[in-house]
């Protein structure tokens, strides 16, 4: 079960806030606005769906956001901003909240958006019957009953929301969350409309049925080639949306998507690996690269499964530390990435980076500390022979990367790595049975908060595939839900993670784009978990 | 013949059964399932999937409900990945865009690659035939996920003539490239097959009597040596249909096409097991069909064969 935990990002801790209303696109005085306000990006795959309470990918995310609008937003930096509630407030010591809606928010066909278009979702998020793959959502929210509910023990309508009049909402929760209001930025627990849901079914979503309460409105939607939205003029910002139609078209191939960006078809792509400082030097205004909140690591198969050399911490900080990143990050990615000593990438808010000793040495040190290490420990030159397999899900990235690894190891320690690829679906099924030695990992944290990394390393997490166990780091983790400011412990747990070396932190990402020249000064790339908003963006004239 | 017929379309009922049956084993012996993800779901939530997708029942149940669906209904059921769409949705949408430039790419590969043939076989080892050769040669060593990109470079890029990809409901500037890339291969086959075959047809003693009774040459290429050298081409052109007009997953993921190569392939890295069981039916039917179609005109092309 995932643990959702803090989002010290907005530090909400039990009183009101009214918070003036700063949304949509601000146009900084003196910009000049460029006559094509439209928007063109590319995705790699077709997203599964645009049905709020359905949705799950990135790029469905994207598209919901735009079309939808849940209680609050965020702005470029994540900070939390009004959406369709106006004010909030947490009472009975964070286990009541109560929303204020606005009174001039409308669906595209100009009905009111209600405090009952909420509960609907909410409820429907909830149902069994639903069978949303983000149900465990309301569960995390600690919404009264969402347990049962899910579980199918109790009724959807004894969820705890509740709706006293048409613009107010009131939430009970089972557990005092101060980050609660932050969680309705999410887009499971965006409103849908009741009556079209009921009316279409699952096809309430095509073009010809959907009614929505965001900034754009649903035009077009050719499966696995475009989707376009436009400007919904019911939507009550729309004074101050300036882009007017946003498409996505689905391009498989980073390089044919990258050839089209600079046909002049689209506005924003990704980079392909190893580009970017030939982009950077062709297009210093467009090509940009901004720190992700996502990590890339190996991770040691610590259960009784895993090879006996790994339970020796001397082997595993051998490794960790002979893993020269900057090859990695300077010769291999070239897109900016960040060397990782730690776990959770410095990005992250609120998140002190510790002072871990083996970060700060030159990687002559490193090496010259892992041979020692491995030499103590009886393996490698000299010792006895160690040999591993190191598994990575099939990707030309991947290899090249877990190349150069074992290149290092060999030459530097002695030590015979095999490498071995796996199709994405037959690899998590092999790395969560701990059917592994070495494994890739990498985590995209789902809030801006460390715990959303860390967690990932306590016994009882369901994604801890290394199955490392230490008592201090699940006390540390779980004192931190209650804490007032836990970035202490996070700043500790990492300083036992590097004297215990679970996994070999790689690297930590970044955002690596194409961005039409117009358009990058709106971009929010503040905002590292890229929650973007099409209305909170323009285009400036040549 | 019309007996032959009804025997063939009474193999194809057992056939499909037993491709379905086999599929929807091998698909369910894959390790990971379509809810398989990084982000694992908790047991309940998983459980209230697997539920509304019918996948906790037992498997042979699985089985015959799907094909009772499809039987009586002609429904293939939700997409388990698109959760917007059914795989009629799927097919509806990406089986036409397939089929316009499969179709375009086979009218292209028969007629240029025949032609090409033809005129290799009748100029045999002058600079015609030899050009004819590399050209057949050059194009089929040439795979097509290396021509994308180069046509995009070409004529996208450095001239600006025609649009990087996409669909656009198909029109005909967005269908040049992807026509080219998946015909030039097919093309090449035809040339060569047809040109082996001509040469031996017109080396056969009925040609050699033909010329010997002094016909004109026309005469003798087109009523006599045409028909029988086409025979190992039609052969050819049953299988070579069905794929061209199921896809490709290259030109849909070079061009964005949005068609069903793509889809089918997506579908299996995604375990999506409605829509993997809609194509694959789909691509069987098709193949069924047109070995039917390629075995009638066979035996009106030939008159040794008869059934």
């Amino acid at each position: 079960m995932k643990s959702f935990t803090k989002i010290l990002t907005v530090a909400l801790i039990g009183s009101t806030f009214l918070v003036a209303p700063v949304l949509a696109a601000k146009v900084p005085a003196g910009v000049n606005l460029a006559a094509d306000q439209t928007f063109t990006y590319r995705a790699l795959d077709e997203h599964s769906s645009i049905d709020p309470q359905i949705v799950e990918d990135v790029s469905g995310s994207e598209i919901v956001r735009d079309l939808f609008e849940g209680l609050l937003n965020q702005d470029g930096d994540g900070n939390l901003v009004p959406g369709v509630a106006e004010s909030w407030e947490a009472s009975n010591g964070n286990l009541t909240y109560t929303f204020k809606l606005r009174k001039d928010a409308k669906w595209s066909n100009g009905d009111p958006v209600t405090a009952n278009d909420f509960v609907y979702s909410w409820q429907r998020l909830a149902d069994p019957q639903t069978a949303s793959p983000y149900a465990w959502f309301m569960e995390i929210m600690s919404l009264e009953n969402a347990k049962d509910i899910i579980a199918g023990d109790k009724e959807p309508s004894e969820l705890g929301v509740s709706a006293p009049d048409d613009y107010t909402l009131v939430v009970n929760l089972t557990a005092p969350l101060p980050y609660f209001a932050a969680m309705t930025t999410h887009a499971s627990t965006f409103p849908s409309p009741q009556k079209v849901v009921e009316e279409f079914g699952t096809a309430w979503t095509k073009p010809e049925n959907i009614v929505s309460n965001g900034a754009y409105v649903l035009t077009e939607h050719v499966p696995n080639e475009r989707l376009v939205r436009e400007r919904n003029p019911n939507y009550w910002n729309d004074s101050e949306t300036v882009i007017e139609k946003v498409t996505v078209l689905v391009i498989n191939s980073d390089d044919a998507a990258l050839t089209r960006y600079l046909a002049g078809e689209l506005d924003r792509t990704e980079i392909p690996s190893g580009q970017y400082p030939r982009l950077k030097k062709e297009f210093p205004n467009q090509a940009i690269s901004f720190p992700r909140l996502c990590n890339y690591y190996y991770t040691f198969n610590l259960s009784d499964s895993g090879p006996e050399a790994f339970k020796d911490v001397r082997v595993r900080k051998a490794l960790a530390y002979s893993l020269d990143r900057s090859v990695v990050t300077e010769q291999v990615l070239k897109g900016g990435q960040f060397e990782a000593f730690t776990f959770t990438p410095a990005a992250t808010a609120n998140f002190t980076v510790p002072d871990v000793a083996w970060g700060k040495m030159s990687q002559a040190e490193r090496d010259a500390k892992a041979k020692e290490l491995i030499a103590e420990a009886g393996y490698g030159n000299g010792g006895k022979p160690l040999a591993f397999e190191l598994l990575y899900n099939t990707s030309e990235g991947h290899k090249k990367i877990a190349t150069v690894a074992a290149q290092m190891w060999k030459q530097k320690l002695g030590v015979d790595v095999t490498l071995a690829n796996q199709e994405w679906k037959v690899f998590l099924e092999t790395r969560g049975n701990q059917n592994f030695e070495l494994a890739r990992g990498a985590w995209c944290g789902d809030y801006n908060e460390a715990s959303t990394m860390l967690d990932l390393l306590t016994t009882p997490s369901g994604y801890n595939d290394g199955k490392y166990s230490n008592a201090e780091v699940d006390k540390l983790m779980s004192d931190a839900k209650t804490a007032a400011d836990a970035s202490a412990n996070y700043t500790k747990v990492e300083e036992i993670l590097a004297q215990d070396m679970p996994v070999i932190p790689v690297y930590h990402y970044t955002g690596v784009y194409m961005l039409n020249e117009a358009i990058v000064g709106s971009w929010p790339v503040g905002n590292v978990e890229q929650n973007w908003y099409s209305r909170d963006l323009y285009k400036v004239a040549k | 013949m019309f007996r032959f017929i009804l025997k063939r379309l009474g193999i194809a009922i057992p056939t499909l059964l037993i491709l379905i049956v086999f599929s929807f084993t091998l698909m369910h012996a894959a390790p990971g399932g379509p809810f398989t993800s990084e982000r694992k779901l908790p047991p309940q939530v998983l459980a209230n999937i697997e539920a509304k997708y019918g996948l906790d029942q037992p498997f042979y149940k699985q089985v015959t409900n799907y094909i009772v669906s499809i039987v009586t209904k002609g429904d293939f059921g939700p997409s388990f990945r698109y959760k917007d769409r059914t795989v009629n949705d799927v097919i509806k949408q990406g089986f036409p865009i397939t089929l316009k430039y499969g179709f375009w790419s086979f009218v292209v590969a028969v007629s240029v690659g025949i032609s090409l043939g033809i005129v290799a076989a009748l100029k045999h080892n002058s600079w015609i035939d030899y050009f004819a050769v590399g050209f057949s040669i050059g194009a089929q060593v040439l795979p097509n996920f290396v021509m994308a990109p180069i046509l995009v470079i070409i004529f996208t890029l450095w001239l600006g003539l025609l649009p990087g990809g996409g669909w656009n409901g198909g029109q005909w500037q967005y269908l040049i490239m992807p026509v080219i890339a998946l015909s030039t291969s097919y093309m090449a086959s035809i040339a060569r097959i047809m040109r082996s075959s001509m040469l031996e047809v017109l080396n056969s003693n009925f040609i050699r009597t033909a010329k010997a009774k002094g016909l004109p040459n026309s005469a003798i290429i087109f009523k006599h040596a045409l028909k029988p050298s086409l025979l190992p081409v039609i052969t050819y052109l049953g299988p070579a249909f069905v794929g061209m007009i199921t896809g490709s997953v290259v030109i849909d993921m070079y061009f964005s096409t949005g068609g069903i190569g793509r889809e089918f392939v997506n579908a299996a890295l995604n375990r999506d097991y409605s829509v993997i069981m809609g194509i694959t039916i789909l691509i069987g039917v098709l193949t069924i069909s047109f070995n039917l179609v390629v075995d009638i005109i066979y035996a009106w092309i030939d008159p040794k064969i008869r059934y």
